[in-house]
């Protein structure tokens, strides 16, 4: 674990599966996560992704890298263009700075309209430190 | 009806957010007190998350199982049946907002801390304060304001997890047919419109990027970018370089023309920044750049190497090409950074 570090990146197929599933599993019934008519009608070509699975994302794109002994501290993300159905996002992450066993990796993912989400996560790695 | 032009889509004229002043007032005051989550941290629900999301990690099975830390506001999400923790302010402000037509929500920003793991079990509670209302805001999606609240999470009163949420309530745009992010299938096709408009247009399958218009005056400019070259015209005249390529001379009117090859340096002489509107194949917010080469012509462009807030008056730049996709190549201006190291 050093700054400059680069994860691996991940590549998340979006499907109707993974943002509906996503939603029910987040209890987010917002209309626009699962009806394609009701999403239509608020101005998007289709269903897309909730905030809170493209959290979860992030979370686990840096927890796979770190292994099974990481835990996460802090997950901040902004999201920029949807994730909709058929697109695939890429997550790929640098180390931005390590302070004993806890790092802050700056996450991107982006899909085929631009950058879905950008962010930054703090995660521990117990023993990554010494 | 200019004064109903000069109206926005939520009514308000150019300068004025009387909305947003009273909205303004909802500021610190709380959004929910002593909510509790309708259900224990469980198992369940940690599965159903993992298998929707695809994480395996190991610290959320098992005997000793945590709940993912990213999970922290689903255990105060309302669902189907609402959310009976929320207090009346909270609830005005939507309405109001609802009332204004911003019906439509999406979230934007999500920051989440987690002092401690949550464990089957655990019994949430939260406290939800307004922290932010912004001014009316025009973006893609449509006209409304964006609204942040801050939820701290205990469990057994002991601080289990902070989180800052920011959403947008917006009453959605009309028109999206030309917003490059809602891309697929284009429908154009409006009910109240009749006529030739009632009809569907597939995406052109490659990207959408506009394609340049290829004429007699400018064909050589296009073949020397196919061929990695950037040719400027010259008058076989009086020697004066000419971009865009035209007929003839503008300063002696003669039409004999030869061509010379940029260097590739110049340096920004004009830029604007784009927001708005959306054009398909483009990502606003981006600069357009009006470059001067070394040569002496300018050329409008794009630049790449630097963010769209970062491109300055007298940055110096360097041509080089981009291939777009399988039939089409454009010179594109790459910042050139002036210290290195």
């Amino acid at each position: 674990m050093r700054a400059g570090e680069r994860l691996e990146p991940l590549e998340i197929p979006v499907t109707r599966t993974l943002i509906v599933a996503g939603a029910i599993a987040s209890r987010d019934y917002q209309d626009v996560h699962h009806d394609p008519e009701l999403a239509r009608r608020k101005g998007a070509p289709d269903v897309f992704m909730n905030i809170l699975t493209t959290n979860g994302l992030v979370g686990r794109y840096v927890t796979d890298h770190f292994g099974p002994t990481a835990v996460l501290r802090k997950v901040a993300i902004r999201l920029g263009a949807p994730n909709y159905p058929g697109d695939t996002m890429v997550l790929t992450g640098t180390v931005e700075e390590v302070d004993g066993d806890t790092a802050v990796v700056r996450v991107v993912g982006a899909n085929g309209l631009g950058d879905h989400v950008t962010g930054t996560v703090t995660v521990s790695v117990p023993g990554a430190g010494s | 009806m200019s004064d109903e032009q000069a109206r926005d889509g939520l009514g308000e004229r150019p300068g004025e957010d009387g909305l947003g002043e009273r909205l303004k007032e909802f500021v610190g005051r709380p959004a929910a007190v002593a909510g509790a989550g309708k259900d224990p941290v469980n198992a369940p629900m940690i599965r159903h998350w993992c298998e929707a999301l695809g994480d395996t990690h190991p610290a959320y099975t098992g005997p000793d199982a945590i709940a993912p830390p990213t999970m922290l506001q689903v255990w105060t999400m309302g669902g189907l049946s609402g959310h009976p923790g929320r207090t009346g302010a909270y609830e005005e402000l939507l309405g109001l907002l609802d009332a204004a037509g911003c019906t439509a929500v999406v979230a934007t920003d999500c920051e989440q801390e987690y002092p401690r793991p949550l464990r089957p079990g655990d019994e949430v509670t939260f406290d939800t304060v307004i922290e932010e209302v912004s001014g009316r805001k025009t973006t893609r999606l449509g006209t409304g304001y964006f609204v942040t609240t801050r939820t701290e999470i205990r469990v057994a009163g002991e601080p289990a997890g902070v989180h800052r949420f920011r959403i947008l309530k917006y009453a959605p745009a009309r028109d999206r047919n030309r917003d490059p992010r809602h891309g697929g299938e284009r429908e154009v096709r409006r009910p109240q419109e009749p006529g030739p408009r009632l009809r569907r247009e597939p995406e052109p399958p490659e990207s959408p990027r506009p394609r340049p218009v290829i004429n007699r005056d400018n064909a050589g400019f296009w073949q020397g970018v196919a061929e990695g070259r950037l040719l400027i015209q010259r008058c076989t005249g009086c020697g004066t370089p000419r971009h865009p390529w035209l007929p003839g001379c503008n300063a002696c009117g003669g039409l004999g023309w030869d061509t010379v090859e940029a260097s590739g340096e110049g340096t920004v002489y004009s830029y604007v920044v784009v927001h708005h509107p959306p054009v398909p194949g483009f990502d606003p917010p981006y600069a357009v750049v009006l470059v001067k080469l070394a040569e002496g012509v300018r050329m409008v462009g794009d630049v790449a190497g630097v963010p769209y807030d970062e491109v300055r008056i007298g940055m110096p730049v360097r041509a080089g090409f981009r291939r777009v996709d399988g039939e089409l190549t454009l010179p594109v201006f790459q910042a050139v950074s002036e210290v290195t190291g």
